[in-house]
């Protein structure tokens, strides 16, 4: 019996103990913050210049580097994990093609980012500069296309995973149902498959938004580390994420520091809260749909 | 017998290498009710599910023999389109919970990508409930969800789907198994009304109910078609001693 209750009192301090240091760094995060926040207040938002000599730290070029790379990234790999997820959720549920995209899925999230970001430097790079000769615009091969380009091949398997999962918990007997009313496959899934799944479809892009937005080693390798505002989506730019690697080591003063701390608590607040409803999401949703 | 709208000859299903339906000949006459019984498992939802080309979705799955709607070949047709003419209600209610009632109702226009213009699409659904005897008690909520509707109701608005796109035979696979007596003795009334427009096939386990709203009636045991004919025929004196004994309550 006290073996029992030992055993018991561990798991639960070593549940306590996680939620404490996410606690923990959320509030270091805000410690952090501080002088920033007093020194700059609303405008490190809205400013666009960041200026570490002059002390000058505006978000805005770093914030909108995010934005664009993820959802840009979310677009293009939308319908790829939409058709991955309809083929391996309503065509072939087994048998060894399927096993192998599943597998292959599996695989794209578990490659180092690294290796992503080495990859679009000796790939995509090279690749991205002839197009940009072709254009007729300055070739730097690093810039948000890039970035955007190896960020929706890493956040595949966030959505189709989850996609594939809604999709094979629509009921049989609804699909009967269309079936027996004359419609094919196609509009069986267009017509009954997708409007039932459509809240898992919603919460699985946001599982891949948060991913992208975090995202950090590739994007740094291959965004081109530039801190002015985007002009094009050729432009090098910077995201939230790899500003704060770029210059984390270099930051010395008080605000500079702090304002990249701060930068990182909007993004840990975001990451978070999208990450939340996106699970809120789907299981609201698998457990209805199981019932 | 009269006209026969459907006919099997010689049909056989089988899943992957077991056969479940055994040379099955049977013709169903136009505008009656038709009931399919036997004990669970004797292949009577198979054989419906032959009839409109439902049985060949599931892998592994096959048939032999004909089955011929007013002597074409359904095997030799589109399978979309002999759904749409072979009609089929499931034993538990599945009205689409993502759509109104209004468009649950025409759902078989929009699967097969129909268009209608607005007042075709109320004239079919207003006629399509009141065939369903429904019309009076959704009237005013045809674009709510059909998901607060009770059991009965759903399942009167499935009928309501299937008779939407004008279907020459409805097949009814128990349906009123997941149902209260109440809701049963409705929908076994309507069963009645329908016949004078489509022809119905019904598959069902409950002796009572073949003999209540059956004009003819088929005995299938172990996928064997023991006995058909005329329901009082079949019920007061049955060919078979099978039949009889099923009918007795021996088995089953």
């Amino acid at each position: 019996m006290n073996k029992e209750r030992t055993f018991r009192a561990i798991l639960i301090l070593v549940g306590m103990i996680l939620s404490l240091l996410l606690l923990a760094i959320f509030l270091s995060l805000l410690w952090g913050s501080f002088p920033s926040i007093k020194a700059l207040g609303w405008k490190f938002f809205y400013s666009e210049e960041w200026n570490p000599i002059t002390n000058k730290f505006g978000a805005l070029p770093f914030l909108i580097g995010t934005l664009v790379t993820s959802f840009l990234a979310l677009a293009i790999s939308f319908p790829f994990s939409l058709a991955v997820s309809i083929y391996l959720g309503e065509y072939m549920r087994a048998g060894k093609i399927s096993t192998l995209l599943k597998v292959t899925i599996d695989l794209i999230s578990a490659v180092p980012s690294v290796i992503y970001g080495f990859w679009g430097l000796i790939i995509l790079v090279p690749l991205v500069r002839n197009i940009e000769m072709k254009l007729n615009i300055p070739p730097y091969g690093v810039g948000i296309f890039t970035a955007t380009l190896i960020l929706s091949v890493m956040v595949i398997p966030y959505s189709a995973t989850i996609v594939r999962e809604v999709i094979e918990l629509v009921p049989d007997d609804l699909k009967e149902a269309a079936y027996s009313l004359g419609a094919t496959k196609y509009e069986v899934i267009k017509d009954v498959v997708l409007p039932y799944a459509k809240s898992g479809i919603f919460a699985g892009l946001l599982l891949s938004l948060g991913r992208a937005l975090g995202e950090t080693m590739a994007v740094t390798m291959v965004i081109g580390n530039n801190n002015k505002l985007p002009k094009s989506l050729f432009a090098p730019a910077n995201t939230m994420a790899s500003l704060i690697a770029n210059e984390f080591t270099e930051a010395v003063g008080n605000v500079y520091l702090s304002s990249l701390i701060e930068m990182g608590l909007l993004l840990f607040i975001v990451t978070a809260i999208i990450n939340i409803i996106g699970k809120y999401i789907i299981n609201r949703t698998t457990v209805q749909m199981r019932e | 017998m009269e006209n026969a709208v459907l006919r099997t000859e010689r049909l056989n299903a089988y899943y992957g290498e077991s056969r479940v339906v055994k040379s099955v000949s049977i013709s169903v006459p136009e505008n009656k009710v038709t009931a399919i019984m036997g004990p669970s498992g004797c292949g009577k939802s198979t054989f419906i599910r032959c009839l409109n080309r439902m049985h060949e979705l599931v892998s592994g799955a096959k048939i032999e023999g004909k089955v011929l709607l007013r002597d074409k070949d359904i095997y030799q047709m589109e399978s979309t389109l002999v759904r749409r003419k072979v009609g089929m209600v499931f034993q538990r209610p599945n009205p689409f919970p993502t759509m109104s009632i209004y468009e649950n109702v025409l759902a078989g226009y929009k699967l097969n990508g129909i268009r209608l213009k607005r007042s075709e699409a109320d004239a079919i659904v207003e006629n399509s409930l009141r065939k369903a005897a429904m019309w009076d008690e959704v009237k005013d909520y045809l674009h709510r969800r059909g998901t607060f509707l009770s059991g009965g109701q759903q399942q009167r608005l499935c009928i309501a789907r299937s008779l939407a796109v004008k279907p020459e035979v409805v097949l009814l696979d128990e349906p009123t198994s997941a149902l209260d007596p109440k809701a049963t003795s409705k929908i076994e009334d309507l069963m009645e009304e329908l016949k004078e427009s489509v022809t119905i096939i019904l598959v069902t386990h409950n002796v009572g109910q073949a003999s209540r709203v059956s004009d003819y009636t088929a005995f299938l045991y172990l996928g064997e078609l023991i006995e058909f004919g005329p329901t009082e025929r079949v019920f007061t004196v049955p060919k078979s001693k099978k039949t009889e004994e099923y009918l007795i309550g021996k088995f089953g």
